[in-house]
């Protein structure tokens, strides 16, 4: 089956998921955001690349920090932006999922970005575009489920490469609630696509995935073994309503021995590198010493977020 | 009418019968084979050469969809599918709405049905009003009005030492008890099978253990109750080998497997396709193999087609928003030739999973073509092989992850008590 992402020809028209991806594709998309990082530092913050395009977000769930940096990557951009919260109140009023996008299309949009609560909600709507001879509108996976979302993957490779200039050499631990993380599984995708020899992960049997040694990870129960010689950590959100019930039994417990303090981190490499995709719960999976530290990099993720975002849309564009 | 069905290779597994030769029907009966009868006169002569002629096939799970789910699909159109499929018997689930839990309900859907005169239907009641699993449903009530087994269909049965009373209760009376295997908790909120596809495509997952549990329970109450119990829809290697111990071990039971999980695994959803969302979960290629194995060895006894249509708006959506289901009752002949072909299984102990074993579960007598019997036979060309597309299913369902699919087998008659009713 092909990959619904990529063209006959191999060209990027969706951006659904990291997993197979070429990684030749993964590294354009790093190396075009790179110029992206200086434009935040201009007067003028605008560049003209998707200018008279069109960009609908369409957030099926609630989500800021995201939703922010997609509308301000596609405004740096010049995109014309329209925010659609739909929550639930489409299926409520009866419309399908693909109703709506065919509306939509038909208000001439060139560009989807979507966040939905259910796993391969992008890939429908992809798919459905494909089949209906509108490859040329493009979409572009804000995070779908526990599946994937390619763009906090690809804003987190680009943070490590940014950090550590190479993958070949790196030790890489991903720390936390793996089974309902979308985050995780296209940070492992992405880094395993790019040659990173090791890839941890570091977390109780309650939040780990059946089958995670098939995406080519080390599996680590103990978070002290796991961290040793690392060169980078990314902490995982875990969620309020997960901290206390069948998974864990108290937030507490979680941060004794999964929350990130300098005394583990101090296991890890002596220059390794901290990040989290946030937003962070301070006190449950890191200690806000080691999250204001200077190994931190988490704000820069974030501002690397949007050089990356405007990076996708640029490609996707045709650019 | 006197039909005479000619030059076809005749297979009737239980009477061991497979060779070329002559079916003779008057009156609605099987009226010899091989030699003409008596003062014979056909008045219709079905040229059978290069056809198989065999009992009309017996599906223990087909969803009509009424009542109360007519915009899925009619009786008129699911009927006509399933005499498509050389379908003379069918047993229909209770999950309709209302659920099959009053005699009135189950009158009206057997006086519906044979109105029709094509298929005959078998109800199957609700074990628990409104399949609730609270209160038992008046069994002998439902039984009068033609249930031919009581099962919770794919409702959670979360109540055990309710679902130990039911057995009781039904086996006090021999009434035939249906089960799916899967443990409500263990399944909560999951729709695909825990391995390594919904791991990476991160949809919430079910384990094959949730089936392996729930079998337990119902193995150890079967034995204490002595009811007679017929397990639905296996779908994991765990779950066969436990049949296989049980069946050793001198337990009286019997179990199906549907023709999906024959041929599908967890592999097949690919990138998310609605069609592969199924109930029980198609799960790994592990399972898959035992369950062919098991099938052949007979540990599992017959192959149905599971039949629910399903609208497309309600399949166009989400894998775990789209609802689970896929039609089948035109795919069973060719879905159980394949796995035949495949696996160098004879083709008169294949059709023995589609016709007399089936037969025996629902308590019929039916599925071969002794003399004197309702003439229900399914005439097909083994080797025609056609592909599955929208345009050519009869259901209003036209969901199946098998479309596109070329495979082997056309019914070209079916005739239900000597009647021809389909014909192409």
């Amino acid at each position: 089956m092909r990959n619904p992402q990529l063209n006959a020809a191999g060209d990027l028209i969706h951006l659904l998921t990291l997993e197979g991806l070429p990684a030749e594709v993964i590294r354009r998309i790093l190396d075009t955001a790179v110029p992206f990082t200086s434009i935040a530092e201009r007067e003028v913050k605008k560049v003209p690349l998707l200018r008279g395009k069109t960009v609908f977000n369409l957030f099926f769930e609630n989500s800021t920090r995201t939703r922010t940096t997609f509308e301000i990557a596609a405004k740096r951009l010049s995109a014309d932006v329209i925010n659609l919260n739909i929550g639930v109140s489409s299926t409520t009023k009866g419309e399908t999922l693909l109703d709506t996008i065919d509306n939509l299309v038909a208000m001439n949009a060139d560009m989807f970005v979507v966040r939905h609560a259910q796993s391969g909600a992008p890939h429908l709507i992809a798919a459905h575009l494909n089949r209906t001879g509108r490859s040329d509108v493009h979409v572009v996976n804000a995070g779908d489920g526990r599946h994937a979302h390619p763009t906090q993957g690809l804003l987190d490779l680009f943070t490590i490469r940014h950090y550590k200039k190479e993958f070949h050499n790196l030790t890489v631990a991903v720390v936390g609630d793996v089974l309902h993380s979308r985050v995780a599984r296209s940070l492992i995708h992405g880094l395993t696509t790019v040659g990173t020899p090791e890839v941890r992960v570091i977390a109780p049997q309650t939040l780990l995935p059946t089958a995670l040694t098939s995406l080519g990870v080390r599996v680590f129960n103990d978070m002290r073994e796991g961290l040793a010689g690392c060169d980078v950590v990314v902490m995982l959100r875990l969620q309020s309503e997960r901290m206390k019930g069948a998974l864990l039994p108290s937030a507490g417990e979680y941060f004794k021995h999964y929350g990130l303090t300098a005394e583990k981190l101090a296991l890890a490499k002596p220059d390794a590198i901290v990040m989290h995709p946030g937003p962070m719960n301070r006190g449950v999976e890191i200690e806000s010493a080691v999250a204001d530290g200077e190994r931190s990099v988490i704000l820069p993720q974030v501002t690397f977020g949007i050089a990356v975002r405007m990076a996708v849309l640029s490609i996707l564009a045709g650019n | 009418m006197n039909i005479a069905i000619r030059g076809g290779r005749l297979i009737d597994p239980k009477h061991d019968v497979d060779r070329e030769t002559t079916l003779w029907i008057a009156d609605g009966r099987v009226a010899s084979i091989d030699a003409s009868p008596r003062g014979f006169k056909a008045e219709r002569t079905i040229d059978a050469s290069g056809l198989i002629v065999c009992p009309g096939l017996i599906d223990l799970s087909a969803r009509l969809r009424e009542p109360g789910l007519e915009y899925k699909a009619t009786l008129e159109s699911e009927m006509a599918a399933a005499v498509a499929g050389g379908i003379s018997h069918l047993a229909c689930p209770p999950d309709t709405d209302p659920p099959l839990d009053e005699p009135g309900l189950v009158a009206m859907l057997k006086y519906r049905a044979r109105s029709l005169n094509q298929a005959n239907v078998y109800p199957v009641g609700a074990l628990t009003l409104g399949l609730k699993g609270e209160t038992l449903t008046e069994m002998g009530e439902l039984a009068e009005a033609g249930c031919v087994a009581f099962s919770h269909a794919d409702r959670p049965l979360i109540d055990t030492q309710l679902l130990f009373r039911a057995m009781q209760y039904a086996a006090t009376f021999r009434y035939r008890v249906w089960l799916r295997a899967q443990d409500a908790y263990l399944a909560r909120g999951g729709f695909a099978h825990d391995g390594e596809v919904a791991t990476r495509l991160g949809l919430p997952a079910i384990p094959a253990t949730a089936e392996t549990v729930a079998l337990a329970t119902i193995i150890a109450l079967a034995r204490e109750t002595g009811v007679h119990l017929h397990v639905c829809r296996l779908s994991t290697a765990e779950g066969v080998a436990m049949l296989r111990t049980a069946k050793a071990d001198g337990l009286s039971l019997t179990c199906d497997v549907s023709a999906h999980h024959l041929h599908l695994c967890d592999v097949d959803i690919g990138w998310f396709d609605p069609q592969c969302h199924l109930v029980p979960p198609l799960r790994g290629t592990r399972d898959r193999a035992a369950l062919r194995k098991g099938l052949a060895e007979g540990t599992i006894d017959l192959v149905c087609s599971d039949h629910s249509p399903v609208d497309d708006d309600a399949k166009q959506l989400p894998f775990g928003e789209a609802e689970p289901g896929a039609t089948g009752v035109e795919l069973l002949l060719p879905l159980t030739l394949k796995w035949a072909t495949e696996d160098r299984v004879p083709l008169a102990s294949a059709l023995a999973r589609i016709t007399v074993h089936p037969a025996a579960v629902i308590g019929v007598d039916a599925g071969h073509l002794g003399i004197g019997r309702s003439a229900d036979v399914c005439v097909f060309d083994p080797n025609e092989h056609w592909t599955v597309t929208r345009g050519a299913l009869r259901s209003q369902g036209k969901n199946t992850p098998f479309l596109g699919l070329e495979v082997p087998g056309r019914v070209r008659y079916t005739l239900v008590g000597g009647q021809i009713v389909y014909e192409r």
